[in-house]
């Protein structure tokens, strides 16, 4: 009877230290996030104590002069990010369409997992492959023939001007489109199976054609777990760093023209880390990591938020 | 049936057409950029690919060499953070799946966790810059593995947590009926059931931190030559990849596509026997 007692109490004390320890680990990634956030203010406080909220609206970024400014690269970040999305948000959602509707029963999970490899595919090979093959063929072809056809046309040859360079605003972003093409497609392929066969066979049932079904139903009835999947993909291509490093140019501008070399926040930081030297220099690329961070977590978790919604409901 | 109805039937029909068509094509532009960049590693990177790669330390510009330190780097640094960053992620997947499985806390930390799967990885290299590397006073291969940790840990919880959400109650109940106590039942019971999905969220976690590069650039740094040293730089091959590629020497260059074929076929290969282990997605 004693002997049973002890072991009863002995595993109440070793349940007791294996729930304190799992709990500990859960705490521990609370304890990440918030050690990455105090960190980068901790990092950039010199920085922004310096030069106050005009951080945020100057183009300059001179280590000489120690002056430096978020503007360029925060304009590189978001330009690059919205054009990748603006490509890859009708591919993926295609081919979600594709893979849900049209692709043949066998062909389905290839197909699936072959453009989840793309998201597999590490961000140096992204950059490595855009700078040695894709900004030459650029360059050779594409850029310029869009600007001598757009020479004439007003707002368009600002935006396509310059000198094909190869490398520069849009290679990055096309680049960018591809690597978020995956997540987008994965998580729109995910919310269209969550949608009721009842109510697309109904609308079938009414002769309505598979385009309709897709345009009137499944993608009203999925908006919320597509926007989701959307910001995801822009959470993705915000940070995206060594893909766009090489491509880039890094140059610390603003300039209307999609093929002009520029920056952004993430190959600002990895182009100039190592060299930074000084405290504000260093403290300034802290800075913009930080704004990066705000950025992307506001997008996150909007989209983590969205997702969520979508969840309760298939479960629901 | 009258004209105008059928010239409205036939447009519907013609829309539909052309809609399909443009998904087929989209499906289509996504697989032909895999084949195109798979195709130019493969172009590119055979083409170096021999056995000096493997037997020889990068070399000084001009001259040939291999990628061993930077192999060699890259695994001594996987192997730490994976065996750092695993216990912690099966322990918070553990917590959140089986004994915290309706309170607030696993809300949260389910939250967090998912915004640091998907947080930009640099921002991570400037923590542990700003943890490690300053206080330390220089850069470490230690600081990098720790960087490294810190993506493998978001991989692990929710890969944990998923599958342990898997397991049958029924099972759990069996276990505590005969009256094992909770650990047991866990240890027992639920880890076995739920060992395949923990072992590909470790499998796609080593995916995922094999390419990484930009987490190392400044706290592991680099390093020219062989090191065993976990508190100096050491080489690691996608910061390699990065020095080699954009250098205007053509052996460097060559290394670099090499060493891209090398990660990409470890990483891809690594990601297909992940889910084939447990037959679905993730």
């Amino acid at each position: 009877m004693r002997e049973r007692e002890a072991t009863v109490r002995r595993f109440a004390l070793t349940d007791l230290i294996f729930r304190s320890v799992a709990k500990g680990s859960a705490i521990l990634v609370l304890l990440i996030l918030s050690g990455v956030a105090v960190s980068l203010v901790f990092g950039a406080w010199p920085a922004l104590s310096k030069f106050g909220p005009a951080f945020l609206g100057t183009e300059s970024w001179n280590p000489v002069t120690e002056n430096f400014g978020a503007l360029a690269p925060i304009y590189g970040t978001v330009v690059t990010s919205a054009i990748a999305l603006l490509i890859a948000v009708p591919i993926g959602i295609g081919i979600a369409v594709f893979l849900t509707e049209l692709c043949p029963r066998p062909l389905r999970r290839p197909i699936a997992i072959a453009v989840e490899l793309l998201a597999g595919i590490p961000s140096i090979i992204y950059g490595i492959w855009g700078l040695f093959v894709f900004a030459p063929f650029l360059q050779r072809t594409v850029q310029p023939f869009i600007i001598s056809a757009f020479h004439d046309v007003p707002v368009l040859n600002s935006l396509f001007a310059g000198p094909p360079y190869g490398i520069g605003m849009l290679t990055s972003a096309l680049i960018l489109a591809i690597m978020v093409l995956p997540f987008i497609t994965s998580i729109t392929k995910d919310v269209f199976d969550t949608v009721p066969t009842v109510l697309k066979e109904s609308a079938y049932g009414v002769g309505c054609t598979t385009w309709e079904v897709m345009r009137r139903i499944v993608i009203p009835y999925t908006r919320v777990g597509i926007m989701g999947g959307v910001m995801l993909g822009l959470g993705r291509a915000l940070g995206e760093t060594m893909a766009v490093t090489f491509v880039i140019g890094n140059a610390h501008r603003v300039s209307a023209s999609l093929f002009a070399p520029g920056t952004t926040i993430s190959a600002t930081i990895a182009n100039e880390f190592t060299e930074a030297d000084g405290e504000i220099y260093t403290s300034s690329l802290i800075a913009l990591g930080l704004i990066l961070f705000v950025m992307t977590f506001i997008i996150l978790a909007a989209a983590r938020a969205m997702l969520m919604r979508i969840e309760r409901r298939a479960g629901a | 049936m009258s004209a105008a109805s059928s010239s409205l039937y036939s447009r519907r029909k013609a829309r539909n057409s052309v809609m399909m068509t443009l998904c087929v094509v989209a499906a289509g532009i996504g697989l032909a950029w895999l084949a195109l960049i798979l195709g130019a590693l493969l172009w590119k990177g055979l083409a170096g690919l021999n056995l000096a790669v493997f037997t020889e330390m990068t070399p000084p510009p001009g001259e040939a060499g291999g990628l061993l330190n930077a192999i060699a780097g890259s695994v001594a640094m996987t192997v730490i953070a994976v065996a750092v960053g695993t216990p912690v992620g099966i322990l918070a997947g553990t917590y959140m799946a089986e004994y915290g499985r309706f309170s607030k806390l696993t809300v949260v930390v389910r939250f967090i966790n998912d915004i640091l799967l998907s947080a930009p990885s640099i921002i991570i290299g400037l923590f542990i810059y700003e943890l490690m590397v300053r206080p330390m006073g220089h850069f470490s291969a230690l600081a990098g593995a720790v960087a490294l940790a810190m993506l493998v840990i978001p991989v692990v919880v929710r890969t944990t947590e998923d599958m342990l959400n898997l397991v049958p109650n029924a099972l759990r109940e069996a276990g505590t009926a005969i009256g094992a106590p909770r650990w047991i039942v866990i240890r027992s019971v639920a880890y076995r059931a739920a060992l395949s999905g923990i072992v590909t969220g470790v499998l796609l976690a080593v995916a995922r931190i094999s390419g990484e590069t930009a987490p190392l650039l400044f706290t592991a740094l680099s390093n020219q030559f062989w090191s065993s040293n976990l508190n100096a730089p050491m080489a690691s091959l996608p910061v390699t990849i990065f020095q080699f590629a954009l250098s205007p020497y053509e052996e460097w260059q060559q290394l670099a596509w090499t060493g891209a074929l090398i990660i990409t076929f470890t990483v891809l290969g690594l990601s297909i026997f992940a889910r084939s282990l447990t037959g679905r997605r993730i």
